[in-house]
């Protein structure tokens, strides 16, 4: 059973092995959904013959771009261990903002930084009660849910407010070389947040933090700024959220803007391999967890599903892939 | 061929091999262990203890081709049920005891006793009272968990397993937090279950522990198995020889000169106090020299050191660097006036074990290197943790392994590598060699003197009295808060274990031997 007398040929191979697998373990870790996420494309394609057509992926992805703005704040939170909730009511205010900023005769384009601005002060707040009264992320946030879609009803007065001549509709149908603007600027904040958590001091710290509070505290690490920072940076990219929603519809309500619109986002960081206990994860999975949810809602309409089962098959792919995502995971278990 | 042929043994793992992805953890093992003896399983971290004890316990499953014999007959343990029901019993290092239920909760913890569909809490309390006397504890079935000492959570749990009826009891460094009146407390019930004819595999670092209780000693090595001696056998020598594989002749190494390295005063603390666990206490770090803080688990120690550094908030006292006092009131300033604290806590409160070896080597240093707007710089990232990896020869495959998958002593010295990497002038390790095998024991004591040599002043924790002996210039002494005394360097008091426990008990006070 014992090879003590192995050569070193035979020992440097062994050794080759190893890393051969550890390689692959890296890319599967970086792969991570991907590969369900073009079975699901290519069942799509198989069964309603249009899903990979042009125009459909540009719905798509389209359909998949707020989602994944929330969710690049959301993962930046969640790698802290912590959970944002009110990024849906957050981006209902801002929209409110967003249009109402719009009437203000011949400078609409400010409607854009007030809800930027709004989206970041609800958020700063959040990381406000978290970095410095304590409270638990989950409460705290779930209060603000609550507070915020109050404050989103109270801006318009309760109804709907339109711009038909909103000068930043571009940003919701308008095309930059083919390619729709909200894709673009989804895709811009994917790259914004890869570069803020891998390149920075900065995401190190985040990271750190998720993964070990007290020793980053020990480290030297300013928590605190951390906290305040991931908060304030999924309310301005709710705020963003926001202004995307606002430009594509020329209206915003209060009341029906973004309801529920946290829990895909959560969904697609979840999705995306990034754990809920923090510090493990990355914003290339979020992004093909946002895709995943949309190539479902979006293949599951093409297929002529009912509404019902669409919530209830979506609610199935959520669970029945991060299980699969568990399992494969235990399978490289730590010596 | 067995060896005591007059006994059955209770326990028998023969040609036991465990292959993880990249990594041969055990190669063809072996292990016999008979019924009322103290089977010590001794090596380095990463030679394989851990993993063979979680093969017994159900924890892993072992490759095919070994096998496992309880009392001669072949068994197949396929989880930690198949395991407890076979009469073997873990005690972990980490404690596994529900805090907020009553012992006798935890004791009967998944297999409840119940009337119609009840917690029948009366019967199991009164069951568990038998238990507990047995081994003589001090707490009734009725007390909650939370409230007991780390000690006396370990009895619980060791009444859990004999309630159990574990015939097969594998202790995990179960003294690593326990004072030493409370480890001799422990030592006295293992004896006693020795003699009710339990089979105790118990596995330590501490030499002196498996003197005292072994009856005879395992020995494995990178996975294999090297031999096993009886108690007449053991032996400093020839034990170290079997886990390290080569000898240690100087095991402390100690190449600076007390009085000739040690130079002017670069730390003071003045009346440092947090109003409870300290008090009052004052001292000077010279520059090049190592100051051991000696004293019994809960002297202090520890929250001294917290407090000189700023992770913990005081009620009084200043802290002076190079006779200047500074403003120490959390950790990052006390790393940017150079003075860092090594926890020892490694997996608490020091690493990230989910991030890799050259982040956490990086970590304090990151925004020193930083390019403008807090751009990493990963180059220097890197070739800092490859110079870190070679100075401080870190046993890994490379720079972007997680620190998680190594073993304890390469973790302790990738801590350690992040503290240097901020270029410190005091240094304050608190327990640095704790769950850290021979070897890297070694090489933290040549790091230490190296540290010493170039001006650092290092104050060291330790609650290993050879340990102290073996490196300290200097030795403070804590007693219930207080510093209570001092031997070595100026006070011609001699460095002795003697001398330390003296103070440390507060037993009398050594003299200077009269001159």
């Amino acid at each position: 059973m014992s090879q003590e007398t192995s050569s070193a040929a035979a020992l440097s191979s062994e050794k080759a092995a190893a890393n051969r697998q550890i390689l692959i373990q890296q890319i599967i870790r970086t792969v991570g959904m991907l590969p369900i996420l073009i079975l699901l494309g290519i069942a799509f394609q198989l069964m309603s013959g249009r899903f990979f057509s042009p125009q459909n992926l540009s719905i798509v992805t389209q359909q998949a771009s707020i989602n994944t703005v929330l969710a690049c704040g959301m993962t930046a939170v969640i790698l802290t261990g912590g959970i944002d909730l009110s990024v849906g009511s957050i981006l209902a205010a801002s929209a409110m903002v967003a249009v109402i900023g719009s009437l203000i005769p011949d400078m609409g384009m400010i409607g854009i930084p007030l809800a930027l601005f709004a989206g970041l002060v609800f958020g700063l707040i959040n990381g406000s009660l978290v970095a410095f009264i304590g409270l638990p992320p989950f409460i705290s946030t779930l209060g603000s849910l609550t507070a915020v879609r109050g404050v989103a009803r109270l801006l318009g007065g309760d109804t709907t407010v339109f711009n038909s001549h909103l000068p930043f509709a571009f940003i919701g149908n308008g095309y930059i070389f083919g390619v729709p603007w909200l894709v673009v600027i989804a895709f811009l904040s994917v790259i914004i947040t890869w570069i803020i958590l891998r390149r920075t001091v900065l995401g190190v710290h985040i990271y750190a933090t998720g993964g070990n509070e007290s020793a980053a505290r020990l480290s030297g690490i300013k928590v605190w700024a951390v906290f305040l920072f991931v908060y304030g940076f999924s309310g301005l990219m709710a705020g963003l959220g926001g202004v995307m929603s606002a430009a594509r519809l020329f209206a915003a309500n209060g009341t029906q803007l973004g309801q529920s619109y946290e829990l895909d986002a959560i969904a697609a960081v979840i999705l995306g391999g990034t754990s809920f206990t923090g510090g493990v994860g990355s914003i290339w999975g979020t992004l093909i967890g946002a895709l995943i949810i949309a190539v479902l809602s979006n293949g599951l309409v093409l297929v002529g599903v009912s509404d019902i089962w669409q919530y209830i098959i979506k609610g199935l792919v959520i669970i029945i892939a991060v299980a699969l995502d568990r399992v494969r995971s235990q399978g490289g278990a730590r010596t | 061929m067995p060896s005591a042929p007059e006994q059955t043994p209770i326990l028998e793992m023969r040609g036991i091999t465990k292959t993880f992805p990249g990594v041969k953890a055990l190669a063809g093992v072996e292990l016999t262990v008979y019924p009322g003896e103290v089977h010590a399983l001794m090596g380095e971290n990463g030679a394989g203890k851990s993993t063979l004890m979680k093969i017994l316990s159900g924890a892993y499953r072992a490759d095919p081709g070994g096998e496992i014999r309880i009392n001669g007959e072949v068994i197949h343990i396929d989880g930690p049920l198949s395991a407890k029901t076979k009469g073997i019993a873990v005690i972990y290092q980490e404690l596994s005891l529900s805090p907020n239920l009553t012992v006798a909760e935890n004791i009967y913890l998944g297999r409840e006793l119940s009337v119609g569909g009840q917690v029948d809490r009366v019967r199991m309390r009164a069951e568990c009272k038998g238990v507990l006397d047995r081994l003589g504890a001090s707490f009734g079935p009725a007390t909650v968990v939370s409230t007991l000492s780390i000690a006396e959570r370990q009895m619980v749990e060791i009444a859990r397993a004999i309630h159990a009826n574990a015939r097969i009891l594998v202790m995990d460094e179960p003294t690593t937090a326990l004072s030493s009146r409370e480890t001799d407390k422990l030592f006295d019930l293992i004896r006693t279950l020795r003699a009710d004819g339990l089979a105790i595999i118990y596995i330590s670092h501490r030499m002196a522990e498996v003197y005292e209780l072994a009856d005879r000693c395992s020995v494995l090595r990178d996975g294999a198995y090297v031999g096993t001696l009886l108690r007449d056998e053991l032996k400093a020598e020839t034990l170290v020889k079997m886990m390290v594989g080569r000898d240690l002749s100087k095991f402390y190494k100690k190449d600076h000169d007390a009085q000739g390295s040690r130079g002017e005063v670069i730390l003071s603390v003045r009346d440092m106090s947090d109003g409870h666990r300290v008090r009052g206490c004052s001292f000077d770090l010279h520059r090049g020299e190592v100051l051991c803080l000696a004293g019994l688990v809960g002297s202090g120690r520890t929250e001294l050191a917290r407090l000189i550094y700023g992770a913990d908030g005081r009620k009084a006292g200043t802290v002076l660097l190079d006779g200047k006092p500074i403003d120490v009131h959390r950790p990052i300033q006390a790393v940017d006036s150079g003075i860092v604290y090594l926890t020892e806590d490694r997996k608490g409160q020091g690493l990230f074990l989910d991030m890799t070896v050259q982040e956490n080597i990086n970590l304090q240093v990151i925004g020193r290197d930083a390019r403008r707007g807090g751009v990493l710089d990963l180059k220097k990232a890197r070739s800092r943790a490859l110079d870190a990896i070679k100075a401080l020869s870190i046993r890994v495959a490379g720079p972007v392994v997680e620190v998680g998958s190594l073993s304890g002593g390469n973790q302790q010295k990738v801590l350690l590598s992040r503290l240097l990497e901020t270029r410190p002038r005091v240094l304050i390790l608190d327990e640095p060699t704790r769950g850290v095998d021979i070897g890297a024991k070694s090489e933290i004591y040549r790091i230490i003197d190296d540290l010493v040599k170039a001006g650092v002043g290092v104050l060291v924790i330790s609650s290993e009295m050879p340990e102290v002996v073996g490196i300290a210039d200097r030795v403070l002494v804590m007693r219930e808060g207080y510093i209570v005394g001092e031997v070595g360097g100026t006070t011609g008091i001699a460095i002795t274990q003697e001398n330390i426990i003296a103070l440390a008990a507060g037993l009398a006070h050594p003299s200077a031997p009269a001159a």
